[in-house]
């Protein structure tokens, strides 16, 4: 891509040894000792082929710088295929191993399940109530845990107060909050929210606090010597420096909620995905089991990805390469 | 506009006198700088070297202000030192630029502090970044940047605000040899266009007499000033003048007092073998008792 011949420019150079330019090439002479070799100048933009802007050649390099991603999604699309097949093996023919798969459901069946399951509102229902507690408890745990966590990153007085609490309380699983909760809040809506905010609570600050101590101090020192005060520093650094923890944080979180919200609506609800999931098994549907399942699993995955891409559109700058 | 005129420096003189400063151990204190006195006048370069752990950084850090003296005081403009600010820029050997931010961004940092409205600042900055050769990079990322672009850029960002000083510490360190003798280039540059006081730490005795006024060389800790030196070159100068007789005797005085430092700063870890070759003969003699 670039020309390697020494420009002339060179002969300037406070060496006294003379210079050559290199025959046309083919066999190797060897160089004289203390001898320089000019290489002929080549003609550097020659040898930058022009792109090719045509779509197919769009298309090739596309194809290209993609090939990872899309060999991973192949490869992705063939494993669920081929666990969807195993599944329908072993429940078509009700094979027993140790396991029994001779009540599992079918994905026929869970297919027909849904098809009648979506044509009613009563399932969309179960779907959006989950959806809402899980939106208002990790929104009210995000506003709450991102600023302690900043807030004691920044003072240690803070965290040193605040810190033994939140490790006492952390091990605690959501679930065995459930009882406590039921007895905290008046109504049963509002106790569930709670569980899914405690569960996604705890890695959202844990996150936020490890982001805040591995700021690199020299950055705050940068900022502090370009006139910063205390606050634009906070909102200049420290902030945007741990906006990727934080993101990993809500991803983590996120996680946590959905397990604490489906386990408590189990226990406590009568709406809800999870609910609807306990139910179905009450009531011997268990092509429902499967379906509620699948939609947790999906639901959960679904707002796992929009938290990612949340988090790349807010840090610009650490978009993947 | 943030970048001053092109008139004679009448501000920025730095003062430290009688400086003193010990870090609190476990193993009690200890003591990095004792007694250490310089001054820069306004408009001059001067650079500070000395071996490794000598204090260089110590110094340093405590005229920009974010370390105390333990006793003596540090003057800027007859001013004592209180904190970091924005009169007094300063270069870190890591690289410093905030990530989050382009280039340009970077660069506008201390005018958004001081409060300038955006299309002012771009414009300040986009003609410093111009300076500095750095025009088609304003957008990026200082990931996407080399280790001589990233301390080109924070260099210009700290020049943006228009400080009295600027103090840079081992800012080419990691730098390779022939990107750092084109970011000297730049800086002198930069220094003579701007006309603001420079104080320059470094341990590459090349660099500080191809940059400077004048240079002190500290002494191993705990560093105090063992020898000031005032530059005999003439300016401008270019990479030929390393050649000149002046340049190569000052390069030898100065590396006969370095590496005297150095070799005391080590004393305890080295032993005649450790030396062998470097044509250091002991003697027998152990070397406590030879330097
Ligand atoms: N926070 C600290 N606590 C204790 N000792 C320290 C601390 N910071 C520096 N020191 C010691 O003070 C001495 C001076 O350190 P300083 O960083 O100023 O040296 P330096 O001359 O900049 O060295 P280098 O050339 O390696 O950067 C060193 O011996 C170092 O070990
Ligand atoms: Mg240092």
């Amino acid at each position: 891509m670039n020309s390697i011949a020494m420009k002339p420019a060179a002969k300037s150079a406070p060496i006294a040894a003379p210079f050559h330019l290199a025959g046309d090439g083919g066999v190797h002479r060897p160089v004289a000792p203390g001898h320089i070799v000019l290489r002929p100048e080549r003609d550097a933009l020659a040898a930058v082929a022009a792109p090719d802007r045509s779509f197919t050649g769009r298309a090739r390099r596309w194809l290209k710088l993609n090939a990872h991603t899309i060999r991973a999604m192949l490869l992705g699309a063939l494993a669920i295929g081929l666990f969807i097949l195993a599944w329908h093996v072993v429940t078509v023919n009700r094979m027993t191993f140790y396991v029994r798969f001779l009540n599992v459901p079918s994905p026929e069946q869970v297919l027909e399940s849904a098809r009648t399951a979506f044509s009613t509102g009563a399932f969309l229902n179960h779907i959006y109530i989950s959806c809402r507690r899980i939106f208002i408890g990790f929104a009210l745990a995000a506003v709450v845990a991102v600023p302690l966590g900043l807030l004691m990153g920044r003072f240690q007085l803070l965290k040193e107060f605040v810190f033994p609490v939140s490790e006492v309380l952390r091990p605690i699983p959501a679930i065995a909050w459930v009882p406590m909760s039921i007895m905290l809040w008046p109504t049963n809506e509002e106790s569930i929210v709670f569980i899914t905010f405690l569960g996604s609570f705890f890695p959202i600050l844990l996150n936020t606090l490890h982001g805040m101590a591995n700021v690199d101090e020299v950055l705050v020192r940068a900022a502090r010597c370009l006139g910063a005060t205390e606050r634009a520093t906070f909102r200049e650094v420290y902030f945007p420096a741990v906006l990727p923890q934080v993101f990993t944080g809500l991803t983590v979180g996120m996680g946590v909620a959905w397990v604490s919200l489906i386990a408590a609506e189990m226990i406590s609800g009568q709406f809800g995905i999870g609910y609807f999931t306990w139910e179905a098994y009450s009531l011997v549907q268990y092509p429902d089991i499967a379906l509620g399942m699948i939609t947790i699993g999906v639901l959960g995955l679904a707002s796992s990805f929009l938290i990612r891409i949340a988090g790349r559109a807010v840090t610009p700058w650490s978009r993947a390469k | 506009m943030a970048i001053p005129a092109t008139a004679p420096a009448r501000t920025g003189l730095i003062e430290v006198s009688d400086f003193n400063l010990a870090y609190d151990t476990l193993d009690g204190a200890v003591i990095a700088v004792s007694d250490a006195d310089l001054v820069v006048n306004p408009g001059e370069f001067v650079s500070i070297i000395g071996p490794s752990g000598c204090g260089k950084s110590t110094l340093l850090n405590a005229v920009a202000g974010f370390l105390k003296p333990t006793s003596g005081i540090v003057t800027v403009d007859k001013e004592p030192v209180k904190g970091p600010s924005a009169d007094r820029g300063m270069v870190f050997q890591q690289y410093s630029l905030f990530p989050w931010k382009t280039v340009r961004e970077n660069v506008e940092f201390g005018l958004k502090m001081r409060g300038m409205g955006k299309s002012e600042r771009a414009v300040a900055a986009r003609t410093l970044l111009g300076l500095a050769g750095l025009s088609a990079f304003e957008d990026h990322y200082p990931d996407r940047l080399s280790g001589g672009m990233k301390q080109r850029v924070g260099i210009v960002r700290a020049l943006a605000t228009g400080p009295k000083v600027l103090l840079l510490d081992e800012p080419f360190g990691a730098l390779d040899a022939q990107t750092r003798v084109i970011m000297q280039q730049i800086l002198t540059n930069l220094w003579q266009r701007l006309g603001i006081s420079v104080l320059f730490v470094t341990h590459d005795i090349d660099e500080a007499i191809f940059l400077s006024d004048r240079i002190y060389v500290m002494t191993a800790r705990p560093g105090t000033i063992k020898a000031e030196v005032t530059v005999p070159l003439p300016r401008p100068r270019d990479a030929a003048l390393q050649l000149s007789p002046e340049f190569v005797q000052l390069r030898a005085d100065l590396g006969a007092l370095i590496r005297e430092e150095s070799l005391k700063a080590m004393g305890g870890e080295l032993n005649e073998d450790a030396l062998k070759g470097l044509a250091v003969n002991l003697n027998g003699a152990n070397l406590a008792e030879v330097v």
